[in-house]
């Protein structure tokens, strides 16, 4: 990654944090924490890997992207939107009534959504199904899937994570926003699902460990990924809720709690230089 | 007379229908022996896929197919099916309106000697009650070839609802079956007997006891659930002013229910239901099991004569 290449990233990262607290202050209600700790993972991947076309959002040889961490929507719609899907201004209508941005992900609504979701565990299987379709028309795209680490407290993550080692899907990446936090609290105290890495690497992934805001590492990560032609690949990438705003990182409260006007202006300051 | 089991029909009818279809996918969770799709495994292995005994995951993996453009149909018997992942029938097919074939056997009564934890009765409630699912309980094997090669060639999430023992072939292969239409089997003009799924026979039954006592029953197969045919359900009563429901289902919530609301509606008409009585099953063989609840067609004349009392 070239200097000029990282210091993009960044900047996009910082317009879509700044999207997220605008759209979800707007709204009135949503999901800051954990779209705030996503937004590397998703800039990385919209801005410098994928090949998608937004002119042809069903475009057949696209990559696809599955944020089976449905209410962290606001991350994917900034993404979408910067990267020419739908109008930025539209980002505004989150939530509101007869606006496609929903409060979860709508495929049928929203041009770029790969898979309407917010019911947790269910996109990750999806991702599954479209990485064996792929694989059975010979198609050389990736599918890419995100899950939230209190996600993986639902039992169809692991069915679906049998599935993937099963199918040997080395077409499929999907990361894990390891934030450490759900809306009751620490999630090794509401239900633990440690010991994250070693449960999928049991499962039959490749594990890889990463910081989820280091876009070096993340493209180190994603290319090691594909270099494992036998598995299926789950990046775990340590991050930091609601990040970028500094009364809101590692706060659980911040989960499902929209800024008020004077907080957004708070953490717009922060954010914009 | 000859009987096939709905689920042996389905089974071939895949074969078939995957040789004609190259979008085709068959999934299935650890039961391909008994929902039979595993006849369609054996000529098409690359396009079979076991996802093992986890319902949740099938049908989230059956969704991504049809994302992907493929027709996936997605088998496993109807208690799992329906009841174990109904939310991501819900959110993950429903919801997004994905082209989705949920062909699931084994439903109602006569699973048999399983018993009750086996025998689903709640899924056309559960299933109908999704916007956008069409709901298909096919008559016989007949019936169910031709209702999977309707449901690959619309677009949309839908539901068919197959059976474990064999049941008599009523129509032939002139049959013209169309989703969302009601059939008159037999005309009559002094009451109408709906029926859906194996019911249909034993309402036929029903209606040549019937005949012997000069009651002019007609009988229609009402194999769509949803959309429900409402001007045929009209069209009929509107001739016989009465009518009774027929199905191996819940009374709440099924082809009795959805009857109800039609005429309720539309032609408020004197009516019985027949059905299990919001009950669970339990073991037996399955014409034990219908007899024990009810299901049969001695006691759909009785029912005949009740409403006609009301009439």
């Amino acid at each position: 990654m070239t200097e000029a290449n990282l210091k993009d990233l960044k900047l996009m990262a910082q317009k879509i944090r700044c999207h997220i607290i605008r759209m979800t202050t707007l709204a009135g209600s949503g999901h800051p924490g954990g779209s705030l700790s996503a937004v590397e993972i998703l800039t990385y991947l919209y801005f410098k890997e994928m090949k998608i076309n937004p002119a042809e959002p069903r475009w057949e040889d696209r990559d696809c992207f599955v944020l089976s961490k449905g209410h962290a929507a606001p991350v994917l719609y900034a993404a979408l939107a910067e990267k020419g899907f739908f109008p930025t201004e539209d980002l505004g209508t989150l939530r509101k009534i007869d606006s496609y941005l929903q409060g979860h992900p709508d495929m049928k609504k929203v041009p770029g959504v790969e898979m309407s979701t917010g019911s947790l565990g269910t996109g990750f299987s999806t991702a599954i199904g479209m990485a064996l379709a792929s694989k059975l028309d010979k198609k050389e795209n990736y599918i890419y899937a995100l899950l939230g680490d209190g996600e993986t407290q639902e039992g169809q993550i692991w069915e679906a994570a049998m599935a993937g080692a099963h199918y040997k899907l080395n077409n499929l990446i999907a990361f894990l926003d390891y934030n450490g936090l759900q809306i009751d609290g620490d999630i090794s105290k509401v239900m633990s699902p440690e010991p994250l890495p070693e449960k999928w690497k049991a499962f039959g992934w490749n594990v890889i460990e990463i910081d989820g805001h280091d876009f070096e590492a993340i493209e180190k990560a994603v290319t090691q990924a594909k270099e494992n032609k036998e598995k299926p690949a789950m990046i775990i990438a340590k991050t930091i809720k609601g990040k970028g705003v500094s009364y809101m990182e590692n706060e659980a409260g911040w989960h499902g709690k929209c800024p008020s006007p004077e907080e957004m202006e708070a953490a717009l300051c922060e954010l914009e230089y | 007379m000859t009987k096939i089991a709905t689920r042996d029909a389905y089974g071939k009818a895949l074969v078939k229908l995957g040789e004609i279809n190259k979008d085709v996918v068959v999934l299935d969770a650890d039961l391909s022996k008994s929902t039979k799709t595993a006849d369609f495994q054996k000529v098409f292995p690359e396009r079979f896929f076991n996802m093992g005994i986890a319902e949740q995951n099938l049908m989230g993996v059956a969704a991504g197919f049809a994302a992907a453009g493929k027709i996936p149909f997605a088998s496993t018997f109807a208690v799992f099916a329906i009841g174990r992942a109904y939310d991501q029938i819900r959110n993950t097919i429903g919801y997004p309106h994905l082209n989705v074939k949920i062909a699931a056997t084994h439903a109602g009564l006569t699973v048999g000697e399983d018993g009750g934890s086996h025998q689903m009765l709640e899924d056309i409630a559960l299933t109908r009650a999704i916007p956008g699912m069409t709901v298909i309980v096919p008559a016989d094997g007949t019936e169910t070839e031709k209702a999977v090669f309707a449901a690959a060639e619309m677009d949309g999430p839908v539901y068919i609802r197959l059976g474990r023992p064999g049941v008599p072939v009523i129509f032939d292969e002139d049959y013209k079956f169309e989703i969302g239409k009601a059939a008159v089997v037999e005309e009559g003009t002094d009451i109408t007997i709906f029926a859906t799924g194996i019911m249909v026979s034993i309402a036929i039954e029903a209606g040549k006891l019937l005949a012997k006592e000069n009651i002019s029953a007609e009988i229609v197969n009402i194999s769509t659930i949803k959309p429900l045919d409402k001007k045929g359900i009209i069209d009929s009563v509107s001739k016989t002013r009465c009518c009774i429901t027929c199905e191996e289902h819940n009374i709440l919530g099924g082809l009795g229910s959805a009857v109800a609301e039609v005429l309720a509606e539309n032609i408020p008409v004197p009516m019985e239901r027949v059905g299990v009585e919001d009950v669970f099953g339990k073991s037996g063989t399955p014409d034990e099991l219908l007899n024990a609840f009810g299901l049969t067609s001695e006691n759909i004349a009785a029912k005949v004569k009740k409403v006609l009392q009301r009439k």
